[in-house]
């Protein structure tokens, strides 16, 4: 199975590929990719260089234009296709079916991937997206189990890839609003979930409080480990009780599964992280590599390591073992 | 690792003036060295950024644009639009890209108030930097410069090692 590894800078690109990463996805520093950060992401000009540094090493670019196109302004996700296409991106992923529909028409060579943002998650929506637009890949969302990927496998017509470590989006990807409600800025749109514009740390006592807009995100007492201020994984007063509404703070991790996944049909392993520093996606990345390179029976030692870089210090297999609570 | 009190506590006694001045000087060739360091902090260049080393006695506040820094004897009450607060080891490291803020946040080894799209900004762009102090500042030393490669290597190598084993102690208790 490929391993798919984040940059969010040329920096951290040379350090996916040098690390092993078959394929490294990036994106533009503009709203056009689901990780529109300040300071992040690739000029024209970056791009072009790590293309060629990756060719170099035999590794693959993937484009992500992974948001959905606001209408009067589609020329910026136009532009965005059309030098990721010239610069030679080896695949462009993408969530809006107009965008799809653009570059299917325009760039019929062109190799295209589904977005996890488009949420395509059964049979007829994928096989759809094959048909009507040539996708040659679909990133599935991390809301499906093991045995519904095996399922989808034996019924679609384009390989699948599914994310395996990092940042766990917990609801129907491309389709969650509360972002949005919170601050008027969504994944989907704008290229960030829980905008740093709105986001406030500050210490009570020896309380760090996180704050999205007008909202309490979290109280950690001191000692805790913390996550981001994101609603999915807030701590909230329900009724009587205080707690995780819809999720902890946690990180996926389902290296446990590779079998399980190669077993159902799984060409590609994701991992998440494009906002991450260069020293995560080095220690990940390396870490992964030598998990898939490594018997079946050696690999949780090797990926224990990780938990330390995970959100609240934690790990879980979301979706893909799905039990009820 | 934290720098032992033993040698923090003669900051106590220079004069900041030429803690300032040294730091400028060093600021100064890093910033040579790498001339794009704050293209991508965009409309956040001209922001007032404190970095607070928690083991030693000192605040610094950075004003990318105008490549100006200044160092403040703690208690201090900090202006600044966004605040770092870290062991001084973590800072360097987060300032070389060797280590992964989130990854320091998640684990409360680092705390950042304020204005947070300044602060992941300036992440970014020195994550983006490819700084090495050990050999960005090695030259400072003039003829000395092969001995403080060598003494800033090894220090840098053995705060790295320290973090790891921490982190690894973490993960074998969670
Ligand atoms: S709030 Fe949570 S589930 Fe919704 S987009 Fe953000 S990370 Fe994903």
């Amino acid at each position: 199975m490929e391993l798919i590894c984040p940059a969010g800078t040329p920096a951290a690109f040379h350090e996916a590929v040098d690390a092993g990463a078959d394929a490294v996805y990036c994106g533009f520093r503009d709203e056009t990719n689901a990780r529109n950060f300040p300071g992040l992401n690739f000029s024209r000009e970056e791009l072009r260089e790590a293309i060629a540094y990756a060719k170099r090493k035999g590794t693959q670019t993937f484009v992500a234009l992974n948001t959905f196109m606001r209408a009067g302004a589609e020329e910026i996700w136009y532009k965005g296709a059309a030098d990721a296409v010239a610069l030679g991106a080896d695949a462009l992923i993408l969530a809006d079916f107009g965008l799809m529909a653009h570059v299917a028409e325009k760039y019929p060579q062109q190799r295209l991937h589904v977005s996890v943002q488009a949420s395509a998650s059964n049979p007829d929506a994928i096989n759809f997206l094959v048909d009507a637009f040539n996708a040659q890949r679909v990133v599935l969302p991390r809301t499906l189990t093991i045995a519904d990927i095996a399922r989808i496998g034996k019924n679609i017509r384009c390989e699948m890839e599914v994310f395996v470590f990092g940042g766990l989006c917990v609801m129907a990807e491309g389709r969650c609003s509360l972002s949005s409600y919170a601050t008027g800025k969504s994944p989907n749109m704008n290229g960030v979930c829980s905008p740093a514009s709105h986001v406030r740390y500050r210490k009570d006592g020896g309380e760090l409080v996180s704050e999205l807009g007008e909202f309490t995100i979290n109280r950690f007492p001191a000692g805790e480990a913390a996550g981001y201020p994101t609603l999915c994984k807030g701590r909230f007063d329900i009724a009587d009780s205080n707690g995780y509404a819809f999720e902890d703070p946690v990180s996926l991790d389902v290296m446990g599964e590779l079998e399980a996944l190669k077993a159902a049909g799984v060409k590609a392993l994701k991992i998440e992280g494009r906002q991450r520093g260069k020293a995560y996606v080095a220690e990940v990345v390396s870490t992964m590599k030598a998990a898939l390179n490594s018997a079946p029976d050696r690999r949780a030692p090797l990926l224990a390591r990780l938990r330390t870089m995970s959100e609240g210090q934690k790990t879980t297999s979301g979706a893909y073992e799905k039990r009820w609570r | 690792m934290l720098i032992p009190p033993i040698l923090s506590a003669p900051l106590h006694m220079i004069p900041i003036p030429l803690i300032e001045r040294i730091c400028r000087l060093m600021f100064g060739r890093i910033a040579k060295a790498h001339p794009g360091l704050f293209e991508r902090l965009d409309e956040h260049r001209e922001k007032r950024f404190a970095f607070l080393p928690t083991d030693l006695p000192l605040a610094f506040v950075v004003v990318p644009g105008r490549e100006e820094i200044s160092v403040l004897r703690k208690p201090v009450d900090i202006e600044a639009d966004a605040v770092t607060e870290a062991p001084l080891f973590l800072l360097l490291a987060l300032m070389e890209g060797r280590c992964d803020a989130d990854a320091l946040f998640f684990s409360r080894d680092l705390s950042v108030t304020g204005d947070m799209e300044a602060m992941l900004a300036m992440r970014n762009a020195l994550d983006a930097s490819n700084i090495d102090l050990q050999k960005d500042l090695a030259k400072l030393a003039g003829p000395l410069a092969p001995v403080a490669r060598r003494v800033i290597g090894e220090i840098r190598d053995r705060a790295l090692k320290d973090q790891m084993r921490t982190a690894g102690e973490a993960t074998a208790w969670n």
